[in-house]
């Protein structure tokens, strides 16, 4: 039999947002410099950090923004407003920034039942005392049902920086150590396992906390921290390339190095997962020298949240601002952004 | 974790690795059936520890590579109707139709739920009596069984709210097209061992007797396929030409009876376009006329212009391993997961987003800028 060739040259509706845009990887960049960066540009938001940091009168303030549109509201180990206040208490904490206030504003749904929205709200307050931050001001809007997913909560912060030199990818030296602050995957896993009706035998908890415990540590200690970045949508891998793309480093990271837990790797291994590209909430990537590694490792240790922190790898010296994964087998890949959703396969 | 950890110890691999140096006398050709085999070979850098005389090339094993375009645009159209919950494999959403792909269709307004079982999606039919809710049941023999049943199920509770859009494919006549073709490189195979836990290795053995061919039916995990190579390998060169079990810890030679009774109450054998191949007699499932009542297509009667797919992209090639992704002019360059001329660059199963994801790119200089592993003998 004669196979005849034929191959598909669709063209895409790419001028609408798709949910990938949202992904945390290249289409999220793509996206950013399409249409942010060129509107907004300045030296602040180019250097494309977590945070901004001003100095206002000599003293230097962080500043950020982030918003919260996760499903279901309420999931084992948090709720969206764990999230809204720990996502800008650790945006602030990855400046060297301690954080000092925040806004919250609601987006609310038309029949939001208020027993939903008080444990939300709740919980906002708890995570607030734990990170030792206030909201000082807030605003509520409500929206036709229908045109919302019951809450949308936007938290913006502003810190005080108490690191003494940039806290940024640019400060990334070749031979720099690569800690990670505790074992990886746990929040998105969390927020799957109670989405469309899987069951897991093993509860998984997110892992969302405020991280400023373990950078002030750090920072405390006298380690010269290079960059930091909180692991959050498009995981670990995410956070590399953007660090090495902006630092203008190489990465090379040892696959067996990186703490994932028994139950979230089975869990990703069920769903054809990949757990360095999964979102946490809790964890966070330090550069600091390698002198320092050792010490760093001890400080981090002494905290709570980030007791399972662990070197995973170093900066290279390469003109190729590449992140490269030695595999458990011994041969060597890209670790390379996600294109968009990280997507359960067919079998 | 158990019996994966196992599978990918340093040691062992690198032995075995050792073992395949050692047999290897002669180049050899290898075709890896199933995506998900491309996928760990790619991602572990398997390829690395191989004696340059084994070249693995890559197989038709991606049900989202193969489904054919008028499928996905059947797909999107169902849709797009405004009582219809479409629901999916994630793995589908991004692949690209003539000129959308469900995430597309998604975007402006289409309800597409991702599904992780095709009985979550009939649940959602029983909790919906006013939507009507469409399963896209594509993939090969794996994924079959488990349709079959959700339909079986669906017909006995008489639940008239869903349907099901098939387009189900099989491996073996998929094999025989890619040993049949006068261009047809490949001198051994890894069978797909998740196909083979469901059908056993039984109808591989006419297609190994006509065409002189080792089939090794194989797992997923790097020891696995190594072993897999070596088993095969051995075969090549003491010119044996056997169908051998690698996968014996999930693979019985007849198979999952269970479950192939449970596809054959529901499915019959019809023929199947591929995309990027062609169409293939008696390779693909289609509902038996006492279910026909759950065919989404007669329920929607979606009625497309006939759709003809540019010869621009060698998916096709890639597809029967007469081509690496690599060797494609617009690989990495014009095709990329953000905007992908051809389906394999989409699936996570696709051997072009395996070497896009993992860096077998040109741009990355390839091999050079990775450091190979040392394989002593």
């Amino acid at each position: 039999m004669e196979v005849t060739l034929s191959c598909p040259l669709p063209q895409l509706a790419t001028e609408r947002i798709l949910l990938a845009h949202g992904g945390g990887g290249r289409l999220t960049n793509q996206l950013l410099e399409a249409v942010f960066l060129p509107a907004f540009s300045n030296p602040l938001l180019d250097s494309r950090h977590d945070g901004a940091v001003l100095t206002l009168d000599g003293l230097r303030i962080a500043i950020t923004t982030d918003s919260f549109v996760v499903q279901p509201l309420i999931f084992p180990g948090g709720t969206i407003g764990d999230l809204a206040v720990n996502g800008t208490v650790n945006d602030l904490a990855m400046c060297g920034a301690r954080p000092v206030a925040l806004t919250a504003a609601f987006i609310l749904e038309e029949g939001l039942p208020f027993e939903m929205l008080q444990p939300v709200v709740q919980s906002m307050q708890e995570a607030a005392r734990a990170a030792g931050v206030q909201i000082v001001t807030g605003d509520t809007k409500v929206v036709d049902k229908g045109k919302g997913d019951g809450v949308f909560v936007n938290t913006a912060g502003i810190g005080l920086v108490v690191a003494e030199d940039p806290i940024n990818p640019a400060s990334v030296r070749p031979g720099d150590a690569i800690l990670v602050s505790g074992d990886l995957g746990a929040h998105g896993i969390a927020i799957l396992s109670v989405r469309g009706g899987l069951e897991f035998e093993a509860e998984i908890k997110s892992d969302t906390a405020s991280l400023w415990p373990a950078v002030e540590a750090l920072l405390n200690g006298g380690i010269a921290v290079h960059c930091l970045r909180d692991l959050t949508r498009g995981g670990l891998a995410s956070a590399l390339n953007e660090i090495a793309t902006a630092g203008g480093v190489g990465i090379s990271v040892e696959e067996s190095l990186v703490p994932v837990t028994e139950a979230v790797r089975a869990a990703c291994e069920l769903l054809g997962l990949d757990p360095l590209y999964v979102a946490n909430e809790g964890r966070f990537v330090a550069f600091v020298p390698q002198g320092d590694a050792e010490r760093a490792l001890e400080l981090l240790w002494s905290q709570p949240v980030s007791a399972g922190a662990t070197c995973i790898g170093t900066v290279q010296e390469t003109p190729t601002k590449l992140v490269t994964l030695q595999s458990r087998i011994g041969g060597s890949r890209v670790l390379d952004m996600i294109s968009g959703e990280q997507l359960p396969r067919i079998c | 974790m158990k019996f994966l950890d196992e599978y990918r110890r340093r040691e062992e691999v690198h032995r075995m690795a050792r073992a395949i140096h050692r047999l290897a006398t002669r180049p050899w050709t290898l075709m890896e059936v199933c995506g998900g085999q491309t996928h760990t070979i790619v991602k572990s850098g398997l390829q690395d520890l191989l004696p340059k005389q084994v070249t693995l090339v890559h197989g038709p094993g991606c049900p989202v590579c193969v489904t054919p375009l008028d499928m996905i645009d059947r797909a999107i159209a169902i849709a797009a109707q405004p009582e219809v919950i479409f629901c999916s494999f994630g793995d589908m959403l991004r692949v690209p139709g003539s000129s959308q792909s469900l995430f597309d269709a998604k975007a402006l307004g289409a309800d597409v739920r991702i599904v992780y079982s095709p009985l979550d999606a009939l649940q959602l039919a029983r909790t919906n009596g006013d939507k009507e809710v469409v399963f896209f049941a594509v993939g090969f023999e794996t994924t079959a069984p488990a349709n079959a049943m959700t339909v079986w199920q669906a017909a006995r509770e008489d639940v008239r709210n869903f349907s099901v859009l098939v387009s189900h494919v099989l491996v073996p006549p998929a094999m025989e097209a890619i040993l049949s073709s006068p261009s047809c490189r490949v001198q051994g195979f890894l069978a797909a061992g998740h196909v083979c836990t469901v059908m056993g290795f039984e109808e591989y053995e006419p297609l190994c007797r006509r065409y002189r061919v080792p089939i090794v039916v194989t797992g997923f995990e790097p020891l696995d396929l190594l072993e897999g190579i070596q088993m095969a390998v051995a075969q090549l060169e003491q010119g044996r030409a056997e169908v051998e079990n690698q996968y014996a810890r999930a693979v019985r030679r007849a198979g999952n009876r269970s479950a192939q009774d449970c596809m054959r109450a529901v499915f019959e054998v019809t023929r199947r376009t591929w995309r990027g191949i062609g169409e293939i007699p008696s390779s693909g499932l289609r509902l038996r006329e006492e279910y026909s009542r759950f065919d989404a297509e007669k329920r929607f009667g979606v009625n497309l212009p006939a759709v003809e797919e540019s010869k621009e992209c060698i998916a096709g090639l890639v597809l029967q391993g007469l081509r690496t992704p690599d060797e494609c002019p617009a690989f990495g360059k014009r095709c990329t997961p953000d905007s992908p001329l051809g389906a394999p660059m989409v699936s996570s199963e696709g051997a072009c987003a395996a070497y896009f994801q993992y860096g077998k790119r040109k741009d990355y200089g390839s091999h050079s800028v990775l450091p190979t592993p040392a394989v002593g003998h």
